[in-house]
């Protein structure tokens, strides 16, 4: 698409032997400003991910004498025979299965809401960025309160005649009480993207499909729509890999618990890396998780360019 | 195409360096011990206590002390914040670059000397004699360190309140027994006039619960681990005695006798009479004196038929195999075991003095004196957490199994599966042994 069309140009130029000392030389200014993100991309994600390769096969542990000793797949026989495991897996996937469409179609509302040319858009823009700006670890502690069963949440119920669940000690509730903080925190963030996204389309558009006779919802469907696809896009990826690496919330409100209601893959590698001291084993985990985004991410890279071929 | 696929492996990265990345940011800077002008040699000290202005003060003295009354060594204080310090210790490990002389939380002595950081103490075996064996902390029948004081548990309660419902006031030497405990809270219950009879703090989490609770199974007959071997849990944290306490620990969260999870300050409950007794540490003895005066009681811990108990040990000194002069951090941790010095530490934190010279020092804690009852409830129920080097696994395989339990699993499972965790985690560190 529009990458593609600025490239080909270039492309057929040093084709012709028209450039070629200058194309050397722009590769190289490139390079060194490729440079320093490189050392650091290669410092900390690079290279840990490869020594998580090499450890998740070992006995590895964080405190010992006894050097590490290569151990083959059991640590992954461990794993898949581990209960936790599984459901740490289920929350994950149901978290994210609720988190993608809910979060970024309430962030699309809120955005299509303080895009409407009425006064007082800015404050209620600024209104629904605060969660974003605010810390996560701020934010869980202030819902911990919230959720006590005497907190703020079941007295507002109880005013209107409804006992409200103990939110974070009920296994039915734990994990839906997380989302729904979650999401507090994070629609302010796609919000803005959303608004941007709305902010490229065309005012024309708009007026042409008026003169059309569309009506709301019509203009929604084939102008609005279609001029997000882009912004969609990133906003799936990005929802879906915040969502997999959900943790600083329940490492706060849960730790996990109650019956591992809450407990999410990521929340199981630290744990088990760093208060069980089994490293080994945690590296399994983080590898598991590393392949489920790889997978997802794939996928979703593949079904979003399909329909970008058909259009 | 290209362009495409590199936004792609981006991206994949950057998900899973998340997970990867905090394994990667746990190291940080360290120093050692080195030789300073003047002749003397330097001598790093690291202590958990940076902004706990009592006992870093405490320290302090005794370095300053130390330092005055020689000429060849030199101690160097390095005070680190408690949330990151035993990191920053295994960090130092890692990169080799461990202080001389440090501070150890208790639970973790065991596991640290047999990973090498901790060398044994030797040349004290008079001095520590003196001291409450729970401030002594052992492995593999060797010292590895002090403390200067110890804290204890007790059941908080007021005698107004077990007046009023026809309970005994126990002592020391007669605890109550679990049927009379079980009584005066149903009496309590039923009665409705607290919101609940009972509170063991079920809010906090961490080495609370494994410090907190233990006790109490092993009061009904249980433990965390076989200590004659420290080889299997088998039969001891799943055995009849265990599902027992596992059975009561839920029926009290159950049938309403304690909130299943506490507030953040159980104390404030009590004191704002939302419960009637409480689980807690000697540390809540200033605030409830100060709310209740002479009302206040600090009941031993409850007998429910293998005796009362509670968890013992605190932070504790000893020095490291890091440490270029093991003589010089030897005659420093002779001169600070000194009764003045434990007077002084335990006086800035009211925690309970661990020799009976330095108790008459600290008011309060002289025989007789107020706080006297928290020093003969530790020399008579302690109970030392298991010194094994997989204690730290125990206590969050042990913490998770609770909290199952607590949120309504069935005790016999979940204990079975605890007990399956743990041997397994002894067996495949070839049973600690070195």
């Amino acid at each position: 698409m529009s990458v593609m069309d600025v490239s080909q140009p270039a492309a057929r130029a040093s084709k012709k032997g028209y450039s070629h000392k200058r194309n050397r030389r722009s590769t190289s200014v490139a390079l060194a400003m490729l440079m320093p993100a490189a050392v650091l991309m290669i410092t900390f994600l690079i290279i840990p991910i490869i020594l998580t390769f090499g450890l998740a096969f070992t006995n590895a542990r964080l405190i010992s004498p006894v050097p590490a000793r290569f151990v083959g797949f059991d640590n992954f026989v461990r794993l898949f025979s581990n209960d936790t495991f599984w459901k740490s897996l289920l929350n994950t996937v149901i978290f994210t299965i609720v988190i993608v469409p809910v979060q970024s179609g309430l962030a699309l509302g809120l955005a299509l809401l303080v895009n409407a040319k009425v006064r007082g858009t800015t404050f209620f823009r600024t209104v629904y960025f605060l969660p974003v700006v605010t810390s996560m670890v701020v934010v869980s502690m202030l819902w911990l309160f919230m959720y006590q069963p005497d907190g703020l949440i079941n007295v507002m119920l109880s005013k209107i005649g409804i006992a409200g669940p103990d939110w974070l000690g009920d296994p039915r509730t734990a994990l839906f009480a997380i989302i729904v903080l979650s999401i507090w925190q994070a629609v302010g963030f796609h919000m803005i993207i959303w608004l941007s996204g709305l902010q490229t389309i065309p005012g024309e558009l708009y007026e042409a499909s008026a003169i059309d006779g569309a009506g709301r919802w019509q203009q929604f469907v084939n102008v609005t729509w279609p001029g997000l696809r882009q912004t969609s896009i990133f906003i799936l990826i990005t929802i879906t890999i915040a969502a997999f690496s959900l943790f600083t919330q329940v490492n706060i409100m849960t730790q996990g618990g109650p019956l591992d209601s809450t407990s999410t893959l990521v929340y199981m590698a630290v744990f088990t890396g760093f208060q069980q001291q089994q490293t080994g084993y945690a590296a399994a985990i983080s590898l598991v998780f590393f392949a489920l985004v790889l997978a997802v991410s794939l996928l979703q890279r593949y079904l979003t360019r399909e329909k970008a071929a058909q259009r | 195409m290209l362009k495409r696929t590199a936004k792609l492996v981006a991206t994949t990265f950057m998900a899973a360096s998340l997970v990867v990345s905090i394994t990667a940011c746990s190291k940080g800077g360290a120093t050692n011990t080195q030789p300073a002008a003047g002749g003397a040699q330097t001598l790093t000290l690291w202590t958990h206590n940076a902004g706990n202005k009592g006992e870093l003060g405490a320290i302090q003295q005794v370095v300053d002390d130390y330092n005055a009354s020689q000429t060849k060594y030199k101690v160097d204080l390095q005070a680190f914040p408690q949330d990151s310090y035993n990191q920053s210790v295994v960090a130092a490990a890692a990169a080799k670059k461990l202080p001389c002389i440090l501070d150890i939380d208790q639970p973790n002595v065991a596991n640290w000397a047999w990973a090498g950081y901790l060398a044994p103490i030797t040349g004290m075996d008079d001095v520590l004699a003196k001291y409450l064996p729970s401030t002594v902390a052992k492995w593999n029948g060797k010292v590895y360190a002090y403390g200067y004081y110890d804290v204890a548990l007790s059941w908080v309660t007021r005698k107004s309140i077990l007046k009023k419902y026809g309970a005994r006031i126990p002592t020391v030497d007669q605890p109550w027994t679990g049927d009379e405990f079980m009584a005066l809270l149903k009496k309590i219950k039923d009665s409705g006039d607290f919101k609940y009879p009972a509170d063991m703090a079920t809010g906090w989490t961490g080495e609370w619960w494994p410090y907190g609770y233990s006790p109490q199974l092993q009061s009904f007959g249980g433990d965390l681990i076989n200590r004659t071997d420290y080889k299997t849990a088998d039969g001891i944290l799943n055995g009849p005695a265990a599902v027992k306490w596992a059975t009561w620990f839920a029926g009290m969260a159950k049938d309403g006798y304690m909130p299943k999870k506490s507030s953040a300050d159980p104390a404030a409950d009590f004191m704002n009479g939302k419960s009637a007794l409480l689980w807690n540490g000697s540390w809540t003895a200033v605030p409830t004196r100060q709310k209740f005066g002479d009302d206040v009681v600090f009941a031993p811990p409850v007998d429910f038929g293998a005796g009362g108990k509670i968890g013992g040990g605190s932070w504790t000194w000893g020095y490291s195999t890091g440490c270029a002069s093991p003589e010089g951090a030897l005659d420093y941790l002779k001169f600070a075991s000194a009764d003045k010095y434990v007077a002084l530490v335990s006086k800035d934190t009211n925690n309970i003095p661990t020799t009976d010279a330095a108790a008459a020092m600290v008011p309060g804690f002289e025989p007789g004196g107020k706080n006297d009852v928290f020093r003969q409830i530790s020399k008579k129920y302690t109970m030392l957490r298991p010194e094994t080097p997989g204690y730290p696994f125990i206590a969050t395989t042990f913490t998770k199994a609770a909290q199952d339990i607590l949120a309504g699993a069935d005790p016999q499972a979940t204990l079975d599966q605890a007990v399956k965790d743990i041997d397994d985690n002894q067996k495949s560190n070839n049973y600690f042994q070195q």
